[in-house]
């Protein structure tokens, strides 16, 4: 009995220690280009490594029963007329109820953390028509951070293109430029179907939707070219509605903005 | 326990369609209906096998080159509303709860025996009008949610023919959910106690409340889609005022819930199948009961988690990531139970055993996944990539279509009185695993790397685990041959199965295989332990 | 096709052997209404969702006026009561009084489907004037199918209540309970659809 306990005790340690190797050593998300992401791949991590846990160690539980309890030749009648065990049925609804609770309570801080708690009508002085609803986005806390040269561009979808639309420059570009380190603030909106905005570097996705706008902000950290991808079903092009955005040094940036900057007296 | 079997001869079997001629019949026998629900449903299977293999042909290469790219679009909505209205939906619940739902309650058929005939025959004129859609003017394009405003875009004809056909498939959806939930409530043997009652009858019960209260909202969203496509409304056309948003809510109430009318089933039949091959009692029937029935009240409360990045407000991203993780502790328990099954039994290893544990571990996965999926903020960088295809292919493939096999492996000697061919059988099992994990694990890695789902094009750096996602849906498609070859071959000159090869104790091994026409040659048997293996009465040899 | 009504014959033969069912048929039809009472709510929790989101464009006309719908709310209120009446009358074998209160109440359930034809020729608004006309005329017109069929079928089970030859009497209740169960459903939808649609 002590013996089988030992081993028990061994095997769950060894399920524990494998999953969180694996949890910390297997990479499988692509590179952290904006300050959501690492905040994103520290829920990842914890979730990969509970998900693994139970995972394997589920897989262990069938696959050992199976080769264990397997029905030898000489075998004949019933396995033993277990109906079931109270106190085990207590512990297997408390014990992931508790787990699941907690991973709910860490996501909402991760969340917060990320600015989706916020309210979104409040911090758009900024947005240049600022009368109408804004109905959601993630909006990041501008708290604990330099709050100036607030960028805000308007996005505008339509089938199967982004166009970028710099408000201070008056210009619309193809290509989202933005500066390294400084909050962007995106509003948008699509002029015919439902698209989405998601770069998979920076962790962010929102839906773009024609009759609503809704905002996305967020903070590049890392210079360099990343993809746009329409993630909603769009038409027959939506699998290259794609765009680029480019975050560069602030200097480059500006040297950019500047050379598309175009007088205000447009019309 | 004691079976009265009444020697007296119930003659009837001149009455009624001799032969195979009867399962085109409009027949009120269930047991019919049932085998009319599965064979249709497979052969929709195989259709949407075959679109699902395109869909795979076209991804092997990144650039769009296999076929147009709107016909793409057209593959994926009919691929997605094939499997789930057509095969899934109709087998789990149809084909399987119109076999053994009399057998299991006690009773010689369903309360309704003719809105049961009904509900089937609805079928097949909505699948081949679904499949036929795509010769008139093109199918539905818009997926199988068809979100407007690119629902109301599309061309219309297919749109409209998608719609008319769903509705008719909820219609009968519904019509066998009234007819499940009369039969499991009223139909009782007498003497029969709800807490008797295996657990697939808990299963459809739950399942069925989920169907009556859920797809009339679908039924009225998709009325609402068809004024606004037909008649110019702007209830979803942002263009005239509307609202895409309330679309989606609307849809999701249905579409959420309709995972359950998946799942919840399978839940059922693999409760059914664990006992009798394991040698086991089911381990915490009441427990089992109420996580049932926990899950049906959580899972229509649950359906904006579909939504989070579609604009919706923070508190309700938030109350709907909680009630959503939820789900884990009642599902959790169920394979809690399911493993103590098995724990300590005399395992048979056989194909139905080995697809039932091939669940185990497949839902197992997909179950972690969806609890990762649930977290808002997880959810925002995955949600409309191929992370949600592998996930949710984990469930109702991996889930819920390797419990179909499971079941047929199972149940075929009683509906046929032929035994299927065991090596093939386990052959089967290998291929399919090994496919299923080959085609759609590597898309979870695809979706968190950068690959939205629902695109004939996608960036060349992943082209590699693609084939070899594309190379795993080879394998599923080559799977069905050895089953597709045992069921023909044991159907011809299988082993003889006799009443009850599995030595099992629910009611539906009681009677003779295949079963007479009103079930039992005299009173139904009262079966008050349907699991009580390992007792003395069932120590039979 | 002949399956079940053989099979039925066997069960009387051997009674002994058979047990004999309670009638579920109405059973049935109450999960049947569930289910409908369901579509109505979805149909009821899109509008409010449209009230409370979506404002009223400029220059878009919604008004609904009261009298018409009032009126139309008490016709029903008062053909479920002589529905009721019907059926009472039915049970104590007065087939002709039963036949006259439900004669009465589909031609109440007509003069209502008129009132709300003549509702729709006055409105101010069409069809697809704007979201809110739209909702209306899809809400009230999926409530004027229902009351359609109800009329319907009360003309039919009206016409089965006759003395001599009808199929209805009070050893055959079932039809007449059926159709007055769905049409108190419909009044109760009506209520629900009056005091969203109109009072709110």
């Amino acid at each position: 009995m002590l013996n089988k306990n030992i081993y028990l005790i061994l095997i769950i340690s060894l399920v524990f220690a494998i999953s969180f190797w694996i949890g910390f050593n297997v990479n499988l998300l692509p590179a952290e280009a904006s300050i959501n992401a690492p905040i994103y791949d520290e829920l990842f991590k914890i979730l990969f490594i509970i998900g693994l846990i139970i995972f394997i160690g589920m897989t262990i539980a069938v696959i050992y029963s199976l080769f264990k309890f397997r029905k030898r030749n000489d075998q004949i009648g019933d396995g033993i007329a277990l109906e079931g065990n109270l106190s085990l049925e207590i512990v297997w609804t408390i014990i992931p109820s508790i787990i699941v609770l907690l991973i709910g309570l860490y996501s909402y801080n991760i969340y917060d953390r990320m600015g989706g708690m916020k309210e979104l009508n409040h911090n758009h002085e900024m947005m240049t028509s600022n009368t109408e609803k804004i109905w959601a986005g993630i909006s990041q806390n501008s708290d604990n951070e330099i709050a100036i040269n607030n960028l805000s561009i308007e996005v505008s979808a339509m089938q199967f293109a982004f166009l970028f639309n710099y408000p201070k420059g008056n210009f619309i570009s193809g290509e989202l430029h933005v500066p390294v380190d400084q909050k962007v603030s995106m509003k948008m909106e699509s002029k015919d179907v439902i698209h989405a905005f998601w770069v998979p570097e920076f962790r962010i996705k929102q839906d773009i939707i024609p009759g609503q706008p809704t905002i996305l902000n967020f903070t590049p950290t890392k210079v360099g070219k990343y993809p746009i991808i329409c993630a909603e079903l769009c038409g027959p092009y939506h699998g290259g509605m794609r765009a680029s955005i480019i975050v560069e040094k602030e200097s480059d940036y500006n040297e950019w903005f500047n050379k598309n900057k175009k007088p205000e007296v447009n019309l | 326990m004691t079976i009265s079997i009444d020697p007296q001869k119930t003659n009837n079997e001149s009455l009624q369609p001799k032969g195979w001629l009867r399962y085109f019949s409009f027949s009120l026998d269930h047991k019919v209906i049932g085998i009319q629900y599965l064979v249709c449903g497979f052969l929709f299977y195989l259709i949407g096998g075959t679109l699902a293999s395109a869909i795979r042909i076209e991804l092997a290469s990144p650039m769009s080159d296999f076929m147009p790219r709107d016909v793409y679009n057209q593959v994926l909505t009919l691929h997605g509303t094939i499997m789930i209205f057509l095969w899934i939906v109709p087998v789990v619940n149809g084909a399987f709860g119109n076999y053994l739902i009399p057998f299991y309650v006690g009773a010689r058929d369903m309360a309704f025996p003719r809105l049961n005939a009904v509900a089937f025959w609805l079928i097949p004129p909505s699948g081949l009008m679904l499949v036929a859609s795509y010769f008139v003017e093109g199918a539905a394009q818009a997926g199988w949610t068809a979100y407007p405003p690119l629902s109301i875009t599309t061309p219309q004809s297919g749109q409209i023919i998608w719609i008319l056909s769903v509705l008719l498939l909820g219609g009968s959806s519904i019509f066998g959910g009234i007819n499940f939930i009369a039969t499991i409530i009223k139909l009782r043997r007498p003497g029969l106690k709800l807490m008797q009652l295996p657990m697939y009858c808990w299963a459809m019960l739950g399942t069925s409340l989920l169907v009556v209260l859920s797809t009339p909202v679908l039924a009225g969203t998709l009325i609402l889609l068809s004024f606004d496509i037909i008649a110019h409304t702007g209830f979803f056309n942002p263009v005239l005022g509307g609202n895409v948003v309330v679309y989606q809510h609307l849809f999701w109430f249905y579409s959420h819930p309709a995972v359950y009318i998946m799942v919840l089933p399978a839940f059922g039949l693999v409760s059914e199948i664990l006992p009798i091959h394991a040698r086991k009692p089911l381990f915490g029937y009441t427990t089992m009961v109420f996580s049932i029935m926990g899950i049906v009240v959580l899972g229509l409360v649950v359906w904006a988690h579909h939504m989070f990045t579609s604009g919706t407000p923070p508190w309700m991203r938030l109350f709907f990531t909680i009630a959503t993780a939820f789900i884990a502790v009642p599902t959790g328990i169920k394979f809690f139970n399911w493993v103590a099954t098995l724990w300590g039994g005399k395992i048979s290893i056989n194909s139905a055993m080995l697809f039932s544990c091939g669940f185990i571990i497949n839902f197992v996965f997909g179950g972690i996944t969806g609890v990762a999926l649930a977290q808002v903020p997880f959810d925002i960088h995955v949600h409309d990539t191929y992370f949600v295809v592998a996930h949710f292919h984990y469930i109702v493939y991996g889930g819920t279509v390797f419990i179909i096999f499971s079941s047929i492996y199972h149940w075929f000697p009683k509906a046929t009185g032929k035994m299927l061919n065991e090596k093939l059988g386990i052959l089967h099992f290998i291929i399919t695993f090994i496919g299923f994990n080959l085609c759609f694990a590597p898309q979870h890695w695809l979706g968190l790397n950068g690959m939205p789902r629902r695109v004939a094009e996608y960036d060349p750096q992943f082209q590699f685990v693609n084939q070899i996602s594309s190379l795993g849906a080879l394998l599923m498609a080559i799977s069905t041959i050895p089953f597709l070859i045992n069921v023909f071959l044991s159907l011809r000159n299988g082993k003889d199965a006799g009443d009850n090869p599995w030595n099992a104790l629910t009611p539906e091994w009681l009677t003779s295989s295949p079963p007479p026409v009103e079930n039992w040659e005299g009173e139904a048997p009262l079966v008050p332990e349907p699991y009580g293996y390992g007792k003395e009465f069932s120590e039979q040899k | 096709m002949t399956t079940l009504d053989s099979s039925k014959e066997i069960q009387k033969n051997n009674s002994e052997v058979n047990e004999t069912h309670e009638d579920f048929r109405m059973f049935g039809l109450i999960t049947f209404l569930i289910a409908d009472g369901m579509t109505f709510a979805g149909f009821f929790a899109a509008y409010l969702t449209y009230k409370a989101v979506n404002p009223l464009p400029d220059g878009a006309i919604y008004e609904l006026e009261l009298p018409i719908p009032t009126l139309n709310t008490i016709l029903l209120l008062v053909s479920s009561a002589t529905f009721h009446k019907a059926g009472k009358a039915l049970l104590k074998d007065k087939n002709s009084d039963s036949q006259k209160w439900l004669f009465f109440t589909a031609f109440l359930g007509i003069i209502f489907l008129i009132c709300q034809l003549f509702e729709y020729f006055h409105l101010p608004f069409g069809l697809t004037d704007n979201l809110f006309a739209s909702t209306f005329y899809a809400l009230t017109g999926f409530h004027g199918l229902h009351v359609t069929l109800g009329t319907l079928m009360i003309l039919i089970i009206g016409w089965q209540s006759r003395i001599n030859g009808g199929r209805l009497n009070s050893q055959n209740m079932f039809p007449l309970e059926a159709v007055e169960l769905y049409w108190h459903f419909v009044d109760g939808i009506w209520v629900i659809l009056f005091i969203i649609l109109y009072l709110l």
